[in-house]
């Protein structure tokens, strides 16, 4: 990527493959960990503790489908079964997802990115880890008192007014949370704007960043004000102070407007780091430069911008204005275009490249299908008339399962597998990770398209029992949910395998284009470059089959 | 209205289809042809290029707003009920739903209906929020504690027909499930005729003068109240000059929540009277509010009327009116 790297050939043969002085061995005390700035070190310990709380959100959905599996509610009470799917959404949106790529994959990446040593502000990126924990904690706490009911969107008058257990906890929890969240956007924000290397202008950064540029933008914008939601709902609950609940003089429609304020752009602070990853490793496994990189850049700052404006399409029938609806649902189907620009430009990508199938790329595949999937029937919502049919019935829930699970853990995973080798300087078992790509697609698609038509036949959300006429349905997508579960154990074992046994690297196994990659090595050292990278050419300068050189300088 | 919504539905689905299939075959065709190999190691590189990005963000920006027009039409017309639909109230709690004719016949979970007439539901909840679905018609709409929600639609078959609680509500929530019994004309006459109950709009007339509304709203100007009669649907100017239409929203607001819009040249002194009277209570009285006419100086003269036929939502009939035929509802 700079002129002092000519060739882009493998990388010689005399450079030592895995970096013997690295950021993994930096220490080993258990203060060298729980007290680290290093970026690095934080995004590990963030990758462990999602991935405890991604193990329990998944605990909970299989409890979810096993009772699903029959129409009456043999398995499970049904405060057994309301407690359990709001387990499941609490762990895996706030815990797992939000903070899913942000806080793994970008804590990690973004310095060595764009060429910067660490984080601006290293202290409160550990204390964002200690506000997430913390958080992690109460939530933990609540639940093991028995958890609670309210749902993850936590509906006024019921969550204040009725629901019983821990839920002024659970809320505290949400809220720590929520800081931490604010804090790694923060962090973000300044670190993108003030510590890029020489060279390095906004047009010429990782697809990655932008995407995560974008997301700190939603996270420190939305995520204050789902914070005050929330402690004002806790308030009600604790002081009987009326602000939601009409028992009391409040308005529940009040509520529902400020949480959504937040919770729709949140899908975005788990789809768009998602795109980013697909545009890095698309652009590697292509061997190409993103095509139309400007309009995959504004396009996700675009997603950030409208996707605060449309909040109301969760409340069409609410009883809200017609006038407002119509603004909602307009400014809804607006938002679907630059992610539909997104998606023809990946295409395109393709268009002449030099593709292979490593198991990153097999994700990148298994994302475009379910993507697609996954936004097209965001439409069906916007449609306001349509919208009276389908609103809070399983075809929303298969619709933001293709978005939230399809769409943003196979971006998840596309980005853990292929920066892997980065993080830990070792190969993992290339076969078995594309099993697992491949297991992941079958059975998400196995598990969430029969839910489609579950929704379109009318069977309603949040439902512990139901018709008998939907049974046939709900045991394909039980079925197709242990597919899944196969599917997320083979990478576990890859990566596990890969840590005790897994061949070194060197620096750039995918000989990518990328500071990271080319300036850095593999595990990257605790400074992360030995010395300041300067930037000289755009992103994903791959060779071109039609340039006389090679290489551009 | 079922039809019309599956129209709607089965466009977006064709778009969606088109475009998934489309894609997807691009992707797969494009990866095989690009696949790397020994002749093919090298990729050629392509920065972009305007036309196509024009031409993909204009083409999905025109099908979508064909979705957004269609979708806001179909909207509008669940929003508007036909003069001729006829009045049921609804009041949720958990866990049942409660119904009541204008006859005054009551029902739990089940809900009769005859056949291919507009149905317009006032619906209230006594606790939390649920949500009234009829799949087979197509038909959703929150209940709200604190104010009044109405759906109207129209069964275009006869059969039973599930009707499922549609917000999450607490532990019951899956078994606040009905049926909608669509029957013919002549049967639902003669099923509703079978019981004599109170009228909404009767009991709300007694409600009017057991809970006091009568000693400030006279049929005359005297009173310390604004005069009832003939409100309903009128615009009322407020303190301050704004209008609003006196509709059910407004009429039930005007009874939980009286403070909240105060009529132009009156004192804010009307008391609340959300905890003293039960939701299906405010909703007999907006039913009783709505029915006194200018026309019928006295007031409760309506209300004898609806006790043998459904009251619509326009005026009351005296004849169980030969079923007009729906307008633009039907599929
Ligand atoms: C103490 C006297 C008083 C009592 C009792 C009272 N009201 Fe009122 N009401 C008022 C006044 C004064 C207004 C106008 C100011 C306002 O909008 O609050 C009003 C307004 C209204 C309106 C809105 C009228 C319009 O023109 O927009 C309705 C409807 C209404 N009342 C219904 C009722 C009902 C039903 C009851 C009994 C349950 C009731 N009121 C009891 C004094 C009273
Ligand atoms: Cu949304
Ligand atoms: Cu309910």
């Amino acid at each position: 990527m700079e002129t002092t790297m000519e060739t882009n050939a493998a990388m010689p043969a005399e450079s030592p493959l895995y970096n013997k002085r690295n950021y993994l061995n930096n220490g080993y005390s258990l203060r060298s960990w729980f007290l680290t700035v290093d970026h690095k070190r934080i995004a590990l310990i963030y990758l462990a503790s999602i991935t405890f709380f991604f193990i329990l959100g998944g605990f909970f959905a299989m409890l979810v489908r096993l009772e699903l599996l029959t129409p009456k509610g043999d398995f499970m009470t049904s405060d057994g079964y309301n407690r359990a799917f709001t387990m499941h959404g609490i762990m895996m949106i706030f815990f797992f997802l939000i903070p899913s790529i942000p806080a793994v994959l970008g804590n990690f990446l973004v310095p060595l990115q764009i060429g910067a040593k660490d984080l601006a502000f290293p202290k409160i990126n550990l204390l964002s880890w200690y506000m997430y924990i913390g958080g992690g904690a109460l939530a933990l706490f609540a639940m093991i008192n028995g958890g609670i009911d309210t749902t993850w969107r936590f509906y006024t008058p019921y969550s204040t007014g009725h629901a019983s257990g821990y839920v002024v906890t659970t809320i505290l929890g949400l809220f720590l949370m929520g800081f931490s969240s604010i804090f790694t956007g923060l962090n973000f924000i300044v670190t993108i704007h003030k510590m890029r290397a020489p060279g390095l202008t906004w047009f010429r950064l990782p697809l990655f960043i932008w995407a995560m540029y974008a997301t700190s933008l939603i996270q420190i914008l939305g995520t204050p004000v789902v914070a005050i939601t929330l402690s004002l709902a806790a308030v009600e609950k604790g002081l009987k102070i009326g602000i939601f609940d009409p028992a009391y003089g409040g308005d529940p429609i009040l509520f529902q407007h400020l949480f959504w304020f937040y919770s729709h752009p949140a899908v975005y602070i788990m789809i768009l780091p998602a795109m980013g990853i697909i545009s890095e490793v698309i652009s590697c496994f292509s061997r190409k430069v993103v095509f139309g990189y400007s309009f995959v850049a504004i396009s996700s700052m675009m997603i950030a911008v409208i996707g605060f404006f449309v909040w109301g399409h969760h409340m069409f029938l609410t009883g809200q204005s017609q006038f407002a609806g119509l603004i909602f649902a307009a400014l809804s189907f607006l938002v679907a275009i630059p992610s539909a620009v997104k998606t023809f430009n990946w295409t395109a990508t393709l268009y002449k490249g030099s593709i292979s199938f490593e198991a990153p790329m097999l994700y990148v595949f298994g994302f475009l299908g379910v993507f697609l999937i996954g936004g097209l029937t965001g439409l069906f919502f916007p449609a306001l008339g349509l919208d009276r049919h389908l609103h809070d019935t399983y075809f929303v829930v298969a619709h933001f399962h293709y978005i939230m699970v399809g769409g943003a853990i196979m971006g998840y995973m596309a980005g853990l597998h292929f920066w892997w080798p980065k993080m830990f300087g070792k190969k993992y078992p290339e076969g078995l990770a594309q099993a697992g790509a491949v297991a992941t697609f079958i059975g998400f698609n196995l598990t969430f398209f029969p839910q489609f038509i579950l929704g379109y036949m009318g069977m309603p959300r949040h439902y512990h029992e139901y018709v008998p006429e939907f049974q046939f349905l709900h045991i394909l997508s039980t079925a197709g949910a242990s597919v899944l579960a196969i599917g997320y154990l083979i990478p576990a074992i890859c990566f596990g395998w890969s840590l005790l046994f897994g061949e070194p690297t060197g620096p750039n196994p995918w000989n990518a284009k990328g500071l990271e990659w080319e300036k850095s090595l593999s595990p990257p050292p605790t400074e992360n470059f030995s010395e300041i990278p300067v930037v000289t050419e755009e992103a994903y300068n791959y060779p071109d089959a039609e340039a006389t050189v090679v290489t551009r300088s | 209205m079922a039809g019309k919504v599956d129209a709607l539905y089965f466009y977006i689905v064709a778009v969606s289809v088109f475009f998934t299939v489309g894609i997807v075959l691009v992707a797969i065709m494009l990866a095989v042809k690009y696949r790397r190999r020994p002749e093919n190691m090298v990729a050629t590189q392509i920065h972009g290029n305007l036309p196509l990005e024009i031409i993909w963000s204009v083409i999905p920006l025109g099908l979508v707003t064909v979705m957004f027009f269609w979708g806001a039409k179909l909207f509008n017309e669940q929003e508007m009920a036909p003069k001729n639909s006829m009045d049921i109230l609804v009041t949720g709690k958990k866990w049942m739903w409660k119904f009541q004719h204008a006859n005054g016949k009551r029902e739990i979970n089940v809900l009769h209906i005859p056949v291919n007439k507009p149905v317009r539901l006032t619906m209230g909840s006594e606790d939390v929020i649920h949500d009234l679905f009829v799949p087979a018609f197509r038909v959703k709409h929150d209940v709200m504690p604190g104010r009044l929600s109405n759906v109207w639609f129209e069964a275009t078959k006869t059969g039973s027909f599930h009707l499922f609680c549609n917000q999450y509500c607490g532990t019951e929530h899956s078994r606040m499930v009905g049926k909608v019994i669509v029957m013919e004309q002549n049967a639902y006459q003669a099923w509703l005729g079978g019981d004599t109950g109170e009228s909404p709009v009767k009991s709300g007339e007694k409600l009017f003068t057991s809970l006091g509304c009568a000693t400030c709203h006279l049929s005359n100007n005297a009173g310390r109240g604004p005069v009832l009669v003939g409100i309903a649907g009128k615009s009322i100017e407020l303190l301050g000059g704004a209008k609003v239409v006196a509709d059910d929203k407004y009429l039930y607001e005007s009874i939980t929540e009286p403070a909240a819009k105060i009529v132009t040249g009156y004192q804010p002194i009307m008391p609340t009277f959300k905890g003293l009277a039960t939701e299906e209570q405010v909703l007999q009285l907006v039913a009783y509010v709505k029915s006194l006419k200018a026309d019928s100086t006295a007031g409760p003269a309506p209300a004898e009327a609806g006790k043998s036929a459904p009251v619509t939502a326009d005026s009351p009939t005296t004849t169980a009116a030969t079923a007009t035929p729906a307008p633009g509802g039907a599929q």
